[in-house]
């Protein structure tokens, strides 16, 4: 999102002399992520749902659950499918049409953390092999922007997915149809946890507000699973890491993420 | 949207509704102002099960340069639906009932504000339906004169709005999706409440030129309860006792 907005470079040059003397524009510690809350059952009719507000970042994902054809060769494999958008009463420069590159990558970011941990486990949500399967849409719209919107959204699909329920679906008359009875909570294996980290100068910046994402050289977001393992990464922007720094990151994408998967398990946990 | 339970009792012998309501009685509302940091006005409304939120952003210039007027500033509306927002799962492009609930909420706030002293630029209005359920055209088109009112633009009145209509043989107030799958007539109304005004009215359905005036009147005093809620967001966010 570094070309949304023009940052003051009184601003740019405050954030680093700041950062020179270990501290952030808005007290927290290097390593420290903004505070999180998760409303889960934000939208009832949706099959699970959450807002998660990062600070003054808001978004909301809604999962929809419903049958689908196979994805050609993956005939005994459900369907998991994330988007994203940037809802234009998020920010003043977001315009409606056609999705940005940014949004397309923020989408597909999110949806590799998710896929990549194998969260949701597909193979049981198959209804007739090669013919019919559960298809779960995970969508995500972005709310009010002040940087980070890697993690709010991973973090907003993961608690809305950790909180779905899915009715179960058998075939009459070559035709998925519901079975009556309770629905199921969707089947998961793991709560895959992102967390983005800004590079400015020479400083690593876990969870950039607004003002630090304009302000960032590079960006790198990582994804860990329940075991504390690295399942996907994205590095972004217009500088580079070395190999210490990337090893840097990863240390601390474990340490951090393990302590917001907390929260991602209470707001499953609250919601039940 | 929803399905139809056949068996359903719309209107029961004692004129309660399917879900406990009396024939005048609107669902429960909640309007919040000034729920965003980036947008220039906002506001959240909850509208029985509908949940919509409106952002404001201008007077400000006009993207693409054609569309701009140099004898005023122009109001551009877009109502916009989640994926998730109903049952069946909702295509993300818009669709064509989208652009036209857009362009009738435009014509409805536009008697109401006051661009003439900002030519050259727009005031883009943004509707995001979260969740919808019967009557979201109106919960959004009175959502979207507090969040023009939160943004400062000036306004000769508030648009409120309601719908009513026509369930076993009755005129109703606020009809519900229930109601509006298998009810008989259901008619959105919107109204400026001190100049008397209905700047958005439609109709489905069938009644009587009778049954017409009595629904045309009841859904105009729904307007006024809602214009009262509206009110109420404005003062608690500027005159609140400091909570917000």
């Amino acid at each position: 999102m570094a070309s949304h907005s023009v940052i003051d470079e009184l601003k740019k040059t405050q954030i680093l002399e700041l950062l020179d003397q270990e501290k952030r524009v808005d007290g927290r510690a290097l390593d420290e992520p903004r505070e999180i809350s998760i409303e889960t059952n934000a939208v009832p009719k949706a099959n699970g749902s959450a807002k998660v507000r990062l600070g003054d970042t808001e978004v909301l994902c809604g999962v929809k659950i419903q049958p689908d054809r196979p994805f050609p060769d993956m005939g005994d494999k459900g369907i998991f499918i994330c988007t994203a958008e940037l809802l234009p009463l998020s920010h003043p420069s977001v315009e409606t049409g056609p999705p940005q590159p940014h949004v397309i990558e923020l989408a597909r970011v999110v949806d590799r953390g998710i896929r990549e941990s194998h969260m949701i486990d597909l193979s049981q949500l198959v209804i007739e092999k090669g013919k019919s399967v559960v298809g779960v849409f995970s969508d995500i719209v972005v709310i009010d922007y002040d940087g980070n919107l890697f993690d709010a959204c991973s973090y907003a699909a993961t608690a809305a997915l950790l909180t779905s329920t899915t009715p179960k679906w058998t075939m009459v008359d070559d035709k998925p149809t519901i079975v009556n009875g309770e629905e199921i909570p969707l089947p998961t294996t793991t709560i895959p946890v992102s967390v983005t980290m800004g590079k400015i100068g020479n400083h690593i910046i876990v969870d950039p507000n607004g003002d630090e994402w304009d302000s960032m050289d590079a960006r790198i977001t990582i994804t860990t699973n329940s075991d504390g393992n690295i399942c996907a990464l994205q590095k972004g922007g217009n500088d580079g890491f070395t190999q210490e720094e990337v090893v840097q990151c990863g240390e601390i994408s474990v340490r951090v993420g393990a302590k917001i998967r907390e929260k991602l398990k209470e707001a499953q946990q609250g919601s039940r | 949207m929803g399905g139809r339970d056949a068996t359903m009792v719309l209107l029961d012998e004692n004129g309660i509704r399917c879900d406990g309501r009396k024939i005048d009685e609107t669902r429960k509302i909640m309007i919040k102002a000034g729920v965003l940091k980036n947008a220039d006005g906002s506001a959240y409304i909850e509208f029985g099960d509908n949940k919509i939120l409106v952002g404001i952003f201008g007077p400000r210039d006009v993207h693409p340069k054609h569309m701009s007027d140099t004898d005023t500033g122009i109001l551009r509306v877009r109502y916009h639906m989640e994926p998730f927002s109903v049952s069946e799962r909702k295509n993300p492009a818009p669709s064509r009932r989208e652009i036209e609930i857009s362009k009738v909420i435009k014509e409805a706030l536009e008697p109401a504000v006051i661009l003439e002293k900002f030519p050259r630029t727009a005031v883009d209005v943004f509707i995001e339906v979260f969740q919808a359920d019967g009557g979201s055209r109106c919960a959004a088109l009175s959502a979207a004169s507090v969040a023009l009112a939160d943004a400062g633009i000036p306004m000769r009145d508030m648009v409120a709005a309601c719908a009513s209509g026509k369930v076993a043989d009755t005129i109703v107030l606020d009809v519900n999706n229930e109601e509006d799958q298998a009810g008989q007539a259901d008619m959105p109304i919107g109204y400026m409440p001190n100049l008397k005004k209905i700047t958005l009215l439609q109709l489905d359905g069938i009644l009587t030129p009778e049954e017409y005036k009595k629904c045309v009147e009841v859904g105009v005093n729904g307007c006024k309860i809602v214009y009262e809620l509206q009110k109420k967001a404005l003062t608690d966010k500027y005159f609140g006792n400091g909570s917000d």
